[in-house]
């Protein structure tokens, strides 16, 4: 059988026996992050889209699900809404980072533990200052 | 080709020739996605309420339209590729198969959805629904 793995041969070894550094870490997020975006992410945003062209009637019932009656977010709003953009920018940060990767730059260990510190970074400040100015504007 | 080992049976086989042409294509989905998303992200923000109405008018306009269905082109280009591959590091067996099937008819679907629904606002919008 072609596509049977002879099981008494060894698989080589996996996540147990390395120690995690900055660089296995964000390898790892960013397929979390893809991944998440992929499902979710794409759910939410076909769901919205098709609501907004089903009517302001439809429309209405979706925002309902993710806003008190004051038209602020509630905390699915919040949980999404955060939880999104923060996925989004970490996967930027990384799939940037991994472009230049994959052009044959930063593989200097030095760097690149550093520009994958700096993923995160980068992600935490781009969201924080994503929602500021969103809170900042609804704030008046 | 032999029966033994992983190894053994492709040696001598040469390339699939389709390894890089795939990877090439989600590099270049990369870089248009990070032109579209952030133009998303940072039109969304701009706009000035979030309303039905608000929201209609803007996307009925062409150069926000056009980049909203390029976006849905780019991004699910870009993520039906990711989760194959995601999917093939995890699956081995005929799971992988149906995994797969089920990621195109998702991918499929909801692109169809998106564009359809983006396209029925641009033509509808300020007209009674
Ligand atoms: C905690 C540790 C690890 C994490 C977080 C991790 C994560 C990942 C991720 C996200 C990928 C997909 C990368 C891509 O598509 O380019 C991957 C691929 C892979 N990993 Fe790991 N991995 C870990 C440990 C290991 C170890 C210990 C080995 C081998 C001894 C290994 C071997 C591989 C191989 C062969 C691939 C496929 C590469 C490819 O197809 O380009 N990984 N890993
Ligand atoms: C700024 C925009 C983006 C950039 C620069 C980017 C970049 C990348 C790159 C370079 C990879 C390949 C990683 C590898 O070969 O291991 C990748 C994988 C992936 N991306 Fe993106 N991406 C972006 C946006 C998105 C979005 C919006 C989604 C989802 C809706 C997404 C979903 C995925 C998935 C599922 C993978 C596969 C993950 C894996 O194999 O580990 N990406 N991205």
């Amino acid at each position: 059988m072609a596509n049977v793995r002879n099981s008494a041969r060894p698989l080589s070894p996996h996540l147990s026996i390395w120690k995690w550094g900055p660089s296995m870490a964000v390898s790892i997020t960013h397929r979390a992050t893809g991944s998440g975006m992929a499902t979710v992410g794409t759910i939410l945003f076909v769901w919205w889209l098709s609501a907004l062209a089903s009517g302001p009637a439809a429309y209405a019932a979706f925002v309902d699900l993710f806003t008190l009656s004051s038209g602020k977010l509630n905390i699915v709003g919040y949980v999404f809404g955060i939880g999104l953009t923060l996925s989004f920018f970490q996967h930027m940060a990384s799939g940037v980072r991994h472009l230049f990767l994959d052009a044959g730059a930063n593989f200097e260990l030095k760097a690149n533990k550093r520009t994958a510190l700096a993923t995160y970074f980068v992600a935490v400040i781009l969201t924080a200052g994503f929602w500021a100015f969103l809170l900042e504007k609804s704030n008046g | 080709m032999g029966n033994g080992t992983s190894i053994g049976r492709v040696r001598g086989l040469g390339s699939a020739h389709e390894g890089s042409h795939g990877w090439w294509h989600h590099k270049i989905s990369a870089g248009s996605n990070l032109i579209l998303v952030l133009w998303f992200l940072i039109s969304l923000a701009l706009l000035p309420a979030y309303d039905s109405a608000t929201l209609a008018a803007w996307i009925a306009q062409p150069l926000v339209a056009v980049p909203l269905i390029l976006l849905v082109v780019s991004v699910f280009y870009h993520f039906h590729h990711g989760l194959t591959v995601v999917i093939e590091d995890y699956q081995h067996d005929h799971t992988r198969f149906v995994l797969l099937l089920l990621l195109k008819y998702f991918t499929i679907a909801t692109a169809t959805l998106a564009i359809f629904s983006i396209l029925k606002v641009a033509f509808t919008a300020g007209a009674a629904l």
